[in-house]
C-alpha cells in the first residue's frame, strides 16, 4: 500500500523542514496551553498519527523535560463507513497503557478532513474512560468538514478543493516527510493517498 | 485478505486468509481487556446461533463475540424450535432467512448441513460444528493460541491425540496445520484412527509415547463416552490406560511443549487433573482465544458494507465424501 518513491509529486506543500517546523510549533501551542504537562496524556491514530504523536512527544520533552504519556489508536471498529477497502480491512492494535480518566488527552492525526475520523476517535476513546478534556492537533486541515469538528493545533491550514487528495508520507512508513496535493486522478492510481484518498475518510 | 461469503471450513483456505484472521482475531483480543468490553462495529446486526446440538462453550463464546461487536443475537436451539415439530433444515432456513439476518452459525449433528444451508439463504454462514466434518472456529482457536505461544506454525510438530475418528475439531486441525507448514500426528487406537487420515497428510501413529516424541504441540480430544460403547475399546479404564496424558507421557514431547484440550474435559480418561492444570496447559487461553476468533470471523463476513459482499461462490455443490466418516453414527 506504500506510494512507491518514484510516484509523481504533486505540488509539494510541506516538505521535511517544514514538517519539523510545524511540530515544534504544535509542541510549544500545546504547553503554552496547558501550562506544562501535567496530567497531560498524548494518543496518535493509526496510521501516521502514532509516528507524529510520538514525535510531538520528543518535541514537548525538549521543552519541559517531562515524558507525557503515549498511546495509539486504531479506530477501524468506530468507523460509520466500515467497507472491506484494503486500507483499512486489517486492524491495528490499539495500546493506551495508562489511565486515560481526569487526563488532558491530546489527539493527534495527520489530516483533518470531514471530521468523521475525529469523530470515531472520539467515541472510542471514551470508552477507555472519562479524559478531563480532549484536544486535537493535527499536521494538516484541508476544510471540507461534515460534522461541527475543529482542531486546537494546526500544523498548516492547506485550502484543498474537495476532488483534490492530500498525502502525507512520513519517514517511519514511507522514508521521507513530505505533505502534497495530489490531482485527484493521478492520488487515486496511486492507491494510498492519506487524508484524502482513503475512502473512509468521505461520506 | 478474505473475500469468502461464509466459514463453512478451513479446507481449502490459503495461507494467507488463515493468517488474516489470525491477525485479525490479534487485534480483537485487545478488545476483551478492555474495561467496557464492546465497539459499535456491528450495532444493528442481527446474529442467529442455531445449534443442533448441545454446546455450552462454542454457544456462548459466539454470543460474547457477537454482543462486544453491538450485534444482536437471537439463540435457536433445537429442543425449542421447529424441528422439533419436523420442519426440515432447508424450511428452517428459508424462514430464518426471511427476518433478515446478518449472519447464521449453525451446529448440526450432519456433515455438510451448514452448506446446504448456504445455499439456500442469502447472508453468511458459520460453521460452528458439523457432525465429525469440521469446526472451523475451533481449529482457528487453537492455531492463534499455538502462534502466540510459539512465534509461527510453520515447522512445527503437533501431535492430537483421542478419538480421531469422530473429530471434527481434528479434521479442521489437520486442513488448517498442514496449509500453515506443521507436521501433524494422529495418535489414538487403530480403531479411532483410520487409515484413510494418511491421505489427507497425517502421519498415524498408534502408541502414545512414540506419537509424542519431540512434539512441540500436544491437542488432547475428548473421549465422547455416549459413543463408546466397547465397540471402539474394551473399556474406558483400558482406553485411560492406553492413552491417558499423563506426566509421564508428556516427559516424551519436547520441553517447551505446550497442550491443549478443546473441551469439554474428561479428567482422568483422556487428561490427568496433574497435566490439565500443569504450567504447559494452554487450554485457558484457548477459551480466550475463542472469543476474539469469534469476533474476528463475524467482523470480516458481516461488517462489510451492504452491496459490497463478495460475489464468488465458495459453497461446494455438496459436502465431499472423504468425511462421509460417521454421519451415520
Amino acid at each position: 500500500m506504500r506510494v512507491p518513491q518514484s510516484a509523481p509529486p504533486g505540488r509539494i506543500v510541506l516538505d521535511a523542514a517544514g514538517v519539523g517546523r510545524a511540530l515544534a510549533r504544535v509542541a510549544h501551542e500545546v504547553v503554552e496551553r496547558n501550562k506544562g504537562t501535567a496530567d497531560l496524556g498524548i494518543i496518535g491514530i493509526r496510521s501516521r498519527g502514532d509516528h507524529l504523536a510520538l514525535r510531538l512527544q520528543h518535541e514537548i520533552r525538549k521543552l519541559e523535560g517531562e515524558n507525557v504519556p503515549f498511546g495509539a489508536m486504531d479506530i477501524t471498529l468506530y468507523r460509520d463507513d466500515i467497507t472491506r477497502g484494503a486500507d483499512h480491512a486489517v486492524i491495528k492494535s490499539t495500546e493506551i497503557p495508562w489511565e486515560v480518566d481526569g487526563k488532558t488527552i491530546l489527539l493527534v492525526d495527520d489530516v483533518l478532513f470531514t471530521g468523521r475520523t475525529i469523530r470515531a476517535a472520539l467515541d472510542a476513546l471514551m470508552d477507555f474512560g472519562r479524559p478531563r478534556a480532549i484536544q486535537l492537533a493535527v499536521l494538516v486541515d484541508r476544510g471540507h468538514r461534515e460534522l461541527p469538528i475543529r482542531a486546537d493545533y494546526v500544523g498548516k491550514n492547506l485550502p484543498t478543493q474537495h476532488s483534490e487528495k492530500v498525502q502525507v508520507r512520513l519517514r517511519e512508513d514511507d522514508g521521507i516527510d513530505e505533505v502534497a496535493i495530489m490531482p485527484p486522478t493521478a492520488a487515486s492510481a496511486a492507491g494510498d493517498a492519506r487524508g484524502g484518498a482513503r475512502p473512509a475518510r468521505r461520506a | 485478505m478474505f473475500e469468502r461469503r461464509h466459514l463453512l471450513g478451513l479446507e481449502g483456505l490459503s495461507a494467507e486468509e488463515i493468517t488474516f484472521l489470525l491477525d485479525t482475531s490479534e487485534s480483537f483480543r485487545e478488545v476483551s481487556e478492555r474495561e467496557i468490553k464492546k465497539v459499535p462495529t456491528l450495532r444493528g446486526r442481527t446474529i442467529v446461533n442455531l445449534f443442533y446440538e448441545n454446546s455450552t462453550r462454542t454457544r456462548t463464546s459466539f454470543e460474547i463475540a457477537a454482543k462486544r461487536l453491538s450485534a444482536d443475537t437471537i439463540n435457536l436451539s433445537a429442543s425449542s424450535s421447529s424441528a422439533q415439530k419436523g420442519e426440515t433444515l432447508t424450511d428452517t432456513a428459508r424462514n430464518l432467512a426471511a427476518m433478515r439476518p446478518d449472519a447464521i452459525i449453525v451446529r448440526h449433528p450432519s456433515s455438510g448441513a451448514p452448506h446446504l444451508l448456504a445455499r439456500h439463504v442469502d447472508c453468511p454462514i458459520i460453521n460452528g460444528g458439523d457432525g465429525a466434518h469440521e469446526h472451523p472456529t475451533q481449529a482457528l482457536l487453537d492455531l492463534l493460541t499455538i502462534r502466540s505461544h510459539k512465534g509461527q506454525i510453520e515447522g512445527l510438530t503437533v501431535a492430537i491425540v483421542g478419538d480421531l475418528l469422530h473429530s471434527r475439531v481434528a479434521r479442521s486441525n489437520l486442513f488448517g496445520l498442514r496449509t500453515m507448514g506443521a507436521r501433524v500426528r494422529f495418535v489414538g487406537p487403530p480403531t479411532l484412527v483410520p487409515p484413510h487420515f494418511a491421505e489427507l497428510g497425517a502421519e498415524l501413529v498408534s502408541d502414545l509415547h512414540e506419537g509424542l516424541r519431540d512434539a512441540d504441540v500436544i491437542m488432547m480430544l475428548r473421549i465422547q463416552r455416549e459413543r463408546m460403547n466397547g465397540r471402539y475399546f474394551s473399556s474406558l479404564d483400558e482406553y485411560s490406560r492406553l492413552y491417558c496424558l499423563s506426566v509421564e507421557a508428556v516427559g516424551k514431547a519436547r520441553k517447551d511443549v505446550i497442550i491443549l484440550h478443546p473441551g469439554p474435559m474428561n479428567r482422568g480418561v483422556e487428561i490427568s487433573s496433574t497435566v490439565a492444570d500443569g504450567p504447559y496447559s494452554v487450554i485457558m487461553d484457548q477459551v480466550t482465544n475463542g472469543v476474539a476468533v469469534r469476533m474476528a470471523a463475524l467482523y470480516v463476513l458481516v461488517g462489510r458494507r451492504r452491496g459490497t459482499e463478495a460475489a464468488g461462490e465458495d459453497v461446494p455443490a455438496e459436502p465431499v465424501p472423504l468425511r462421509r466418516a460417521v454421519a451415520a453414527e
